[in-house]
């Protein structure tokens, strides 16, 4: 009998860990797809499968920082993030700037004198640093540009592949 | 009266001296950039080789069209440098170490006291305001001084012209982007932000930052902070610079510095030295000829 209590206990215990920190917080509804790269010139607009990277991620604060889902684990985040609760703002275009480098956006930061993140990446970097940090680990994903996105034609141009037709675009990948 | 002339020519040939020093070489050697310089931090631990930057430095310059397409990743079996057609190239470094390969964008690094523009002697060089070491083609003479003496071996000549000489090198996109506060081309381009645009003392404090937050990722020291007085461009590595394509000889001191004294008397010597000196000569002269008996007013004063 008391081995029955103890093991009650801690399936009790379990079951309020579990209830007090849920695995996914309740959240923004969640897109299925987002169409990424809509004002690319020179590669063209692609589909992102939110929904697959979901299922094979579990983990939304992998990508979403403290945003949204469970608590941040990374050390460095974790100094003052340890117990910040989810945010309004979940998309990468709501705190990455799209012109990250623009007068406007670096006059904007430095008037920020309270400001903390002041080395925060724009859009562009930030979705490369999370996909390609993510897929180069032990080949977990594409990692060649033209492997999510498609040049156009004047992205053949710019590289200048299109007149003097050397190796395709990433034959060796990076 | 002859003693008094003399004496006061010294005195103002001593003051124009020591006034002189003071113009030209003196002031030179402490500059610490324009306060509101621009600059670029390139993050060798972020950049993928994909040879963008080179692309767009390309197109943005009009510069002629490469060999093979800016796809080809052939081009790393070979340590490039920067020429007429490319001011800008990426090598790459360790490639078979643990953590490699490393690459590294190489361009102007845009000094704080150019050694280009110190060794020009028709002024076609200047460092503006904004950061940016600009040149002046309508006044080079083709002498190619800055080539030999930029520390970094980025100055190219345009060897394609017999009559009108051109150095080529990377100008910050100033003229297109930079005057009116956007970011060059190379850094609007970069995939993965290995390039950060801002303000040269934000990106001091931002490379530290990035070394402090992340020791694990950085080799403990930013390129540039303080070579040959310190740099527009800035850069992090996860190793030893001199690994990755760096000269780490270079003193801290700006280049001018070597040469700020002799540059100090160049306009002694060639001014008022011979004014001096031919006054001194033309007055002992004047004086020995007066010793062979023409007394004139002035020496019977003296007596």
């Amino acid at each position: 009998m008391p081995h029955y209590k103890h093991l009650i206990f801690g399936a009790l215990s379990l079951c309020a860990i579990s209830v007090s920190h849920p695995s996914a917080a309740p959240c923004a509804p969640m897109p299925d797809t987002v169409t990424l790269n809509l004002n690319g010139r020179l590669f063209q607009p692609f589909s992102f499968d939110h929904a697959n990277h979901i299922a094979l991620i579990k983990e939304c604060s992998d990508c979403h920082h403290h945003a949204t889902g469970t608590l941040v684990l990374d050390p460095n985040c974790a100094r003052c993030h340890q117990n910040s609760s989810a945010i309004a703002v979940v998309s990468c275009k709501g705190c990455h700037s799209s012109t990250p480098f623009s007068p406007e956006t670096i006059a904007a930061t430095r008037a920020k004198t309270d400001r903390y993140h002041l080395d925060r990446l724009g859009l562009k970097g930030a979705m490369h640093k999370s996909c390609i940090g993510c897929h180069s680990k032990e080949g977990a994903g594409p990692v060649g540009c033209q492997d999510c996105h498609t040049r156009s034609k004047e992205g053949d141009a710019f590289y200048s592949s299109d007149r003097l037709g050397a190796k395709p675009a990433n034959a060796e990948g990076h | 009266m002859k003693r008094r002339n003399f004496l006061k020519a010294c005195l103002i040939g001593g003051a124009t001296i020591s006034l002189g020093k003071t113009n030209k070489g003196w002031a030179s050697g402490s500059f610490e950039g324009y306060p509101e310089a621009m600059g670029v931090l390139v993050d060798t631990t972020r950049c993928i080789g994909c040879r963008s930057c080179e692309a767009a430095c390309n197109k943005e310059q009009s510069l002629p069209e490469p060999d093979t397409s800016f796809d080809d990743k052939s081009v790393f079996q070979a340590e490039r440098r920067t020429t007429a057609k490319a001011y800008t190239v990426v090598n790459e470094y360790e490639k078979d170490k643990p953590g490699g390969p490393v690459y590294r964008k190489m361009q102007c690094n845009h000094c704080n006291e150019p050694a280009c523009l110190t060794s020009c002697f028709v002024n076609a060089y200047t460092k503006t305001k904004e950061g940016a070491v600009i040149y002046n083609s309508k006044v080079c003479v083709g002498c190619r001084n800055c080539m030999i003496a930029c520390p970094f071996n980025v100055p190219a000549y345009d060897y394609e012209s017999v009559t009108n000489p051109i150095i080529k090198k990377c100008i910050l996109c100033y003229d297109t982007r930079l005057k009116v506060g956007r970011p060059p081309a190379c850094v609007d381009i970069c995939p993965k932000e290995a390039l950060t645009f801002g303000h040269r003392a934000d990106l001091v404090k931002i490379a530290h930052e990035r070394i402090r937050a992340t020791p694990d990722r950085y080799h403990d020291h930013v390129y540039g902070e303080k070579e040959v007085g310190g740099t527009s461009w800035l850069y992090l590595a996860s190793t030893d610079f001199s690994k990755v394509g760096f000269d780490t000889t270079m003193a801290n001191e700006p280049i001018i510095s070597n040469v700020k004294e002799f540059l100090g008397m160049v306009p002694m010597v060639l001014t008022i030295w011979p004014a001096l000196f031919s006054g001194i000569h033309l007055l002992s002269k004047k004086n020995a000829h007066d010793e062979h008996g023409h007394d004139t007013e002035s020496t019977q004063e003296d007596r």
